[in-house]
């Protein structure tokens, strides 16, 4: 077998050197009953040739984003992204090392992630990051739980135009800890209703922008009325690419910020592995979830970074640590990293300009379509239609032209009574023709 | 062609000095790389975007004024950039990397080739399930061999990473006692010797935790377990094999008495490797575990994750896994993606959308590969290796539990040190200047000075003889006196030993620009 180094030979004298006859006397503390002298049920191995012919089988079952014209966003963004970033993420050093815990033989990784950690921060406006979260959906609720450490209350007030994935999330895990989550009720413009849910109990408030269905919200307000009763301001956000354009968390008063990063440097791998972004106030560190890097000296003086107020962790606190998270997101927080100094400020604010002015183009075409009515006042690249008849069935419909036309509300959430609500996304890989196609195509379903 | 060597000598000249200082801070092939911070420009880019005209006139009193403070590299530069930072990480590709617990094993480049398949790398999440049929069969197949290597009869494959899925094993667990009336069940047992995620995993979902002792020779105490399981008790948390590396020859007993009491046995499957192809979890009595595809099933650990957690779960606890999951029907392979209808009793959702596809896609090329044989051999590989350094050292250092075979890795105690005045950190950096990665050490906590050793299957016996080698010649050195060799390691890293205790005092966490630089200018208008 190609991964297995060692022969026959070798083992032969490896059991010698052990002083064993044979490999069995090795697994010899497995109860008889649970010995399996038999292969099990399952293929005996392949070579690389095998494997590759079937899932390339698999894969081709499949309609890659790039095959033609392509709207789905709702949490997820088609973005493209540098070839030298594959490349450097690759490298052996990067992709086959682990968690920097020598540090003397991983500045590399270190060095990385204090770079990530500041861009982090300067994007969310805030002063600290962490090395990264799996994902934004479980960096919300972490962010969730972190309130409740610094505030000591257990009430929380999630948006109702915060992702349903990220609110379910969030409900679960901080369900659990015996947590109170009130979710407001979905609305396209829902942000305003927050204030009114606020009371002296509340730990938290979560306001996710661009929201789900695109609208962006200057949050000044809400933060500000959250703030006057103790409690923190937690923003989400799911396109890092807005951060390039939009007023940052920090800047409009957030404590927690979360987000997704996997527009940034990650491609979209069917829902993982992507990278949660999170960000707070310095005075809030110590009740921060996940890995820290901080700058630091060797012996000699020089600069050098390690993994730094670690005793917030599990692996030393155990039971009392801030979170459970061990394994994070590194080579995608790599990934990130290496695309957003690729692009710098000038070409993230381009970036950003560009996608913009994408949705705005495909918000002008769709709402020239008949019947169609665009639901979205303020969006970054983003943005709700109702689209008459339904928007599964449009979705359905419009897979017979070749294009995928967005994500039907109700995939999200099926209860929300929002079945004629599709939501489409447009970013600098959307053509003029891809947009010109999908205004054909609904108008010649509507008409 | 060959290189003219008229005119110039061929052999070194003179002797050079042993500790020599470049003028410049690099080291030969070592370069002394700043920060993006200190290196880029505000106004460069390495990127070619087609300007758009910016009418954010929908946008008024909503976007951003001040600079964003991110600088921004050519091409070329960022290349050279990343290239000089890769070269000071030490790398499985490199040399062993002997991290017990943590299984770092040969990452084959085939499985990130398959990846990186389009129909995998740019599928997106929500994509209309027509359009991801292929995605949905290999998560099908994967959950397919998951189940049949663990002999359970489903598997929850969205958590994240290994602590991730702990979270969904002891979720799902809360919810049946609920769904039983069950819920008053306050406590968690853990042994002594668990990784820290368990009983932070458990305190997450609001659980106390309590511990269970050890024997003298490294296994759950039975009698202080059985003594601890009381009404209150709502699971265990057991890995197996240990973090001692060593089977618990009780496992089936510890099921028995656990189940006994209405808890739930739930098994750290940190180790699967160990015992992946011979011995079925399912057979043992486990409820819930959770497999670290970024372990046994070797996709990559990227500088710490991503990983991926899929959690196997017992027919009792199999109703109240969390959603979405795969089911296939004659139409083609679906996605439940809420907890209602024939969900109902799922305990709700661990990630936005479907979990770690990209790792799903490497771990089962992975065993496509290996196949039922292949695995197996993996598992008997991985101990063979380990009780080989385990024997070869044991003549000068002090295995923590002599007696006996050791599973995937080979535990040492501090004592063959006392009176060295050296201890484990000093000899796991002195590893670093042979080259090689430390061990795991000081875990787990019951062994004193402990010293982890987990070689994993896809080291050749003369990488471990390498290893072994160094491992005896530092020995002996120790016992010899050398101490400066020890007390001041690494000389020969990138970095010599770094101040950890000043930078938990005076946490610097992100690059600030020093008073004297130049804030960056505000763009002008396009």
């Amino acid at each position: 077998m190609r991964y297995l180094p060692l022969t026959p030979a070798d083992r032969a004298e490896m059991l010698g050197v052990i002083g064993v006859d044979s490999i069995d006397d090795l697994f010899a503390d497995v109860p008889v009953a649970a010995r399996k002298a038999e292969l099990f049920d399952l293929p005996r191995h392949a070579g690389e040739m095998e494997v590759e012919r079937h899932l390339q089988a698999l894969a081709a079952k499949n309609r890659p984003a790039g095959a033609g014209p392509f709207f789905c966003g709702a949490g997820a963004y088609k973005h493209h992204v540098p070839a030298t970033v594959d490349h450097i993420i690759q490298r052996s050093e990067f992709l086959t090392s682990y968690t920097p815990y020598q540090p003397e033989i991983a500045q590399g990784t270190l060095q990385v992630l204090f770079e990530f950690q500041t861009q982090v921060a300067a994007l969310t406006g805030l002063e600290v990051a962490n090395a990264s979260m799996y994902d934004g959906s479980t960096g919300c609720a972490e962010a969730v739980m972190m309130a409740q450490r610094v505030t000591r209350r257990k009430k929380a007030v999630l948006s109702g135009g915060l992702h349903p994935h990220y609110a379910a999330v969030t409900q679960t895990i901080a369900h659990a800890e015996g947590m109170d989550i009130t979710r407001l009720p979905v609305a396209i413009d829902a942000e305003a209703a927050v204030i009114a849910a606020i009371t002296p109990e509340t730990a938290c408030v979560v306001v996710q922008t661009p929201n789900v269905f695109g609208v962006v919200t200057d949050v000044s307000k809400i933060a500000e009325a959250a703030h006057a009763a103790g409690a923190l301001m937690i923003v989400v956000t799911t396109e890092a690419v807005s951060f390039g354009l939009l007023k940052s968390p920090g800047e409009m008063g957030a404590d927690i910020a979360v987000a997704e990063g996997q527009s940034i440097g990650v491609g979209l791998s069917y829902g993982g592995p992507y990278v949660g972004l999170f960000a707070c106030r310095e005075k809030f560190v110590r009740q921060m979830p996940g890995r820290l890097c901080g700058e630091t000296v060797d012996a000699e003086g020089r600069r050098g970074f390690v993994l730094t107020l670690s005793t917030r962790e599990q692996h030393i606190r155990r039971e009392k640590a801030t979170s459970n998270i061990c394994t994070n997101s590194g080579l995608c927080a790599l990934a990130f990293t290496i695309h957003l100094s690729l692009l710098g400020e000038r070409g993230l604010r381009d970036l950003a300009a560009i996608n913009h002015a994408k949705a705005r183009q495909l918000r002008d075409a769709l709402a020239a379509v008949p019947g169609v009515e665009i639901l979205t006042p303020r969006f970054f690249n983003e943005f709700a239609v109702r689209v008459p008849g339904g928007a599964a069935q449009a979705v359905e419909a419009l897979l017979g032209d070749g294009i995928v036309a967005g994500v039907p509300f109700s995939r999200l959430d099926p209860k929300a009574g929002l079945d004629d609500v599709l939501l489409v996304a447009a970013t600098e890989t959307t053509t003029d023709a891809d947009i010109a196609a999908f205004a054909q195509a609904l108008k010649g379903r509507t008409l | 062609m060959t290189m003219l060597n008229v005119g110039r000598p061929t052999q070194p000249q003179t002797a050079v000095p042993v500790a020599h200082a470049s003028l410049t801070g690099a080291r030969g092939l070592l370069q002394d790389e700043a920060l993006i911070f200190e290196l880029g420009g505000w106004d460069k880019t390495g990127v070619d975007l087609e300007p758009a005209a910016l009418d954010a006139s929908d946008l008024a009193g909503l976007t951003r004024e001040a600079p964003i403070g991110l600088p921004g590299l050519s091409e070329p530069e960022a290349m050279r950039h990343y290239v000089r930072l890769s070269q000071k990480n030490h790398a499985i590709d490199l040399a062993l990397y002997p991290l017990g617990s943590c299984t770092m094993k040969h990452n084959p480049r085939l499985n990130e080739k398959m990846a990186r398949l389009p129909g995998f790398a740019d599928l997106h999440p929500l994509a209309p399930i027509s359009t991801a049929q292929g995605a949905l069969q290999l998560m099908d197949e994967l959950a397919h061999w998951l189940k049949t290597m663990t002999a359970m009869p489903a598997v929850a494959l969205s958590p994240k990473a290994g602590a991730h899925g702990e979270l969904c094993g002891l979720l799902t667990i809360k919810a049946a006692h609920e769904a039983k009336g069950q819920g008053h069940r306050r406590l968690v047992l853990v042994p002594t010797s668990a990784h820290g995620t368990n009983p932070a995993t458990a305190a997450f979902v609001g659980y106390d935790v309590a511990e269970i002792a050890q024997t003298e020779d490294g296994r759950v105490d039975l009698a202080d377990l059985e003594a601890k399981l009381t009404p209150d008790v709502a699971a265990i948390m057991v890995t197996n094999p240990n973090t001692c590396g060593l089977f618990e020859r009780d496992v089936i007993e510890i099921g028995r008495l656990t189940h006994a009491v209405g808890a739930y046995f739930y098994c750290d499957g940190a180790n699967f490797n160990a015992i992946v192809g011979r011995v079925r979890p399912g057979d043992l009595g486990v409820d819930a575990m959770h497999i670290n595809l970024h372990k046994t099933f070797s996709t990559p650990h990227g500088g710490g994750g991503p990983g991926a957690g899929p959690v196997v779960l017992s027919e009792a606890l199999a109703p109240y896994a969390p959603a979405p999951w795969v089911v296939s029907g004659p139409d083609g392979f679906k996605l439940v993606e809420e907890t209602i209808d024939e969900a109902a009793a799922g305990f709700g959702r661990m990630v936005a959308f479907q979990g770690q596809m990209g790792m799903f896609v490497r771990a089962y090329a992975y065993m496509l590969s290996h196949g039922t044989d292949g695995l197996r051999q993996v598992a008997e590989d991985a101990v063979l290796n380990a009780n080989y350094v385990k024997a070869r050292l044991s003549g000068v250092m002090s295995p923590a539990f002599p007696d006996g075979p050791c599973m995937h890795e080979a535990l040492f105690d501090d004592s063959w040190l006392e009176g060295t005045d050296i201890t484990t950190l000093d000899f796991a950096k002195a590893m670093i200047d042979e080259g090689f990665h430390p061990m795991t050490m000081y875990f787990p906590l019951v062994v004193h000075g402990a010293m982890l050793i987990e070689p994993t299957e896809t080291e050749s016996k003369q990488e471990l003889d390498r290893f072994c080698d160094a491992l005896i010649a530092l020995a002996h050195a120790a016992k010899a006196g050398d101490v400066d060799r020890f007390k001041g390691a690494p000389y020969l890293a990138p970095l010599r030993r770094l101040d950890e205790t000043l930078a938990a005092r005076k946490p610097k966490l992100t690059w600030r620009p020093e008073p004297t630089t130049v804030a960056p200018a505000p763009l002008a208008a396009e």
